[in-house]
């Protein structure tokens, strides 16, 4: 009979490692470095700081109605983008940790019906659902048909800050739920009982047994909410009219305009920026874990 | 549940879905409005099959879907048998950031580097246009393969590592003892990430759009070009047929997964009763 050495079998799985290893070579590392190119690239290929340094000092003026002034129109877009995206994930957390908990808390048939339900708006193309939104939040539209019909009046909402939030929100809102729930369903239920006998309140119980035990669905909620709010680029142009640029809008406006050096800067800064937060984030759970 | 409870889960299902139902009311309008309905009919039904732009794109992204997704099954499960047996921490480590990356990444990111390589590349060999159907189809495999290895790759430690070592010992070749014994044990991780791959392959968007070519359109981006201009209750059709056709996936797939989990219950039980009777 014939034996295979361990150095034949680890050959072996080296050979399985090596198409995805040439792979993400390829196509994950090397376009991020192509990204760095372009950003510090002019058009002939010359290195220059020329893109990054038109993000920071690049200007324009706003006039509203009387008065005009003068801004940073990149460093205002990115702020922009970070304020609707932080409201929006705020938002998320909001309405998703109470159901995440819900969930958990129910009958397992329940709790595979409401996951099941929680998932079918992701299978919708996000494209027609946020086109869905703005049908419904038009200055003709259902919803101020219903306002009108119960006496609240025509609001005007559409190319407004927050019907790039209600799109957002509606879009991102399952990401956060489903991270949680599981986290919350795997919680052992003994030790809320625990915290109970020992004399622990109600918000006590949620602020010193639930809510530490769920953080890491938490944090990964937060950031598959926050990550893709803050470079959309769809729903800023269908609910806010075009009127708010996001740096989502910024970039694709770029690649449209075939301006692709300063389209690379633009992500690169925006590349820059999430992995320092995300750094922070990590460390910020792990020290909380260590603590716990 | 509670009272308070069931009113919260109520709302926010009517947040959930009353998009959808006003989408799939309003396909069903005589009139162009998207917002008052004056009478059923299946006008726009007939319209969207009479559009062979979007008939042509349905048709090209199931091609795409098909192609990425198996070639990142395929690749995915032969990464993450490799990732597993890495004896080196270091190289894990490397491999693991390397594999997260497409999915911290904002997709955005992903996309554009991708065609910034593609349009560097193409240039270098002269061609005018170096985005196609190819291009897509890497994109695809590239943001797919993640999910795949995710899935299988804690099938693969849940593994029991002595199985394939003693099909080994009983003669099988590595690559039998694989196919025989490996494979099925991490069937399920498999299955689940092909359908992940293949759902992801079919909704993406914002990659496919920096990485289309102008002769390769696929249905999300023939969305987007739709509702660049006034749209009509025609996608609202679209809409709606997607919608019952991933219902009845759904259906299809709980009902099989419940059909499984009695059929091991059962055997569960047989063997139950056989050990009562064995040790009687």
């Amino acid at each position: 009979m014939k034996r295979y050495a361990p150095s034949q079998r680890s050959l072996l799985h080296k050979l399985v490692l090596a198409p995805y290893s040439i792979w993400a070579a390829l196509f994950i590392l090397v376009p991020l470095a192509f990204v760095a190119y372009y950003a510090f690239t002019d058009s002939n290929f010359n290195f220059t700081f020329e893109n990054i340094s038109r993000f920071f000092t690049a200007t324009s003026v706003i006039s509203d109605g009387e008065s005009t002034r003068e801004v940073y129109t990149y460093l205002l877009i990115f702020a922009r983008s970070l304020k609707l995206a932080v409201i929006s994930t705020f938002i998320c957390l909001l309405m998703g940790y109470p159901m995440a908990y819900i969930m958990s808390r129910a009958s397992s048939r329940t709790q595979k019906v409401l996951v099941t339900l929680i998932m079918i708006p992701m299978w919708m193309n996000f494209l027609i659902r946020t086109y869905a939104w703005m049908t419904i939040l038009q200055d003709t539209g259902i919803l101020n048909g219903l306002l009108g019909f119960i006496g609240l009046g025509p609001m005007h909402i559409i190319g407004t800050e927050s019907a790039v939030v209600i799109g957002m929100v509606y879009d991102y809102f399952p990401y956060m739920i489903l991270p949680i729930y599981s986290v919350m369903a795997k919680m052992d239920i003994k030790l809320i009982e625990a915290a109970r006998d020992l004399g622990c309140n109600s918000l006590g119980v949620l602020r010193r047994v639930i809510w530490p035990l769920s953080l890491p669905g938490v944090i990964s909620g937060v950031i598959m909410v926050l990550i893709p709010s803050i470079s959309t680029f769809y729903i800023s142009q269908k609910l806010g009219n075009g009127k708010f640029y996001l740096i989502g809008d910024a970039i694709e406006g770029q690649y449209v305009a075939n301006n692709l050096h300063f389209a690379a800067a633009i992500a690169f800064i925006l590349m820059v920026i999430l992995l320092v937060c995300m750094a922070f984030m990590q460390r910020y759970a792990n020290k909380k874990a260590v603590a716990a | 549940m509670k009272p308070a409870s069931k009113i919260f889960t109520a709302l926010v299902m009517i947040f959930l879905f009353a998009p959808i139902v006003i989408l799939l009311v309003f396909s069903f309008n005589e009139a162009k409005s998207l917002s008052v309905f004056s009478g059923f009919s299946f006008y726009w039904y007939r319209e969207l099959f009479r559009d062979s732009e979007t008939l042509n794109a349905v048709k090209n992204t199931l091609v795409l879907a098909v192609c990425a997704s198996a070639i990142s099954t395929i690749m995915g499960t032969a990464a993450a048998v490799g990732i597993n047996k890495l004896r080196n921490r270091y190289l894990h480590a490397v491999m693991d950031t390397v594999t997260n990356i497409p999915m911290i990444n904002p997709e955005i990111i992903t996309g554009i580097s991708l065609m910034l390589m593609f349009v560097f590349v193409g240039r270098l060999f002269g061609a005018a246009t170096s985005l196609s159907f190819w291009t897509m189809l890497i994109a695809h495999v590239t943001f797919c393969l993640p999910y795949v290895i995710l899935q299988v790759l804690p099938k693969l430690q849940q593994m029991d590592s002595a199985l394939p070592e003693a099909a080994m010992d009983l003669g099988c070749t590595p690559l039998r003892a694989f196919f025989k014994v490996e494979i099925p044990e991490i069937l399920p991780g498999i299955v689940t990430g092909l359908i992940m791959a293949f759902t992801l392959s079919l909704d993406d968007f914002v990659i496919s759009y920096f990485t289309a070519g102008n002769g390769f359109q696929t249905l999300p981006i023939r969305i987007y070009s739709m509702t660049k201009k006034t749209v009509t209750p025609k996608m609202y059709a679209l809409a709606t047929i997607i919608f019952f056709v991933i219902l009845a996936l759904l259906l299809i797939s709980n009902l099989s997964d419940s059909d499984g989990s009695r059929v091991i219950k059962e055997a569960k039980q047989k063997r139950k009763k056989l050990k009562a009777q064995n040790s009687i």
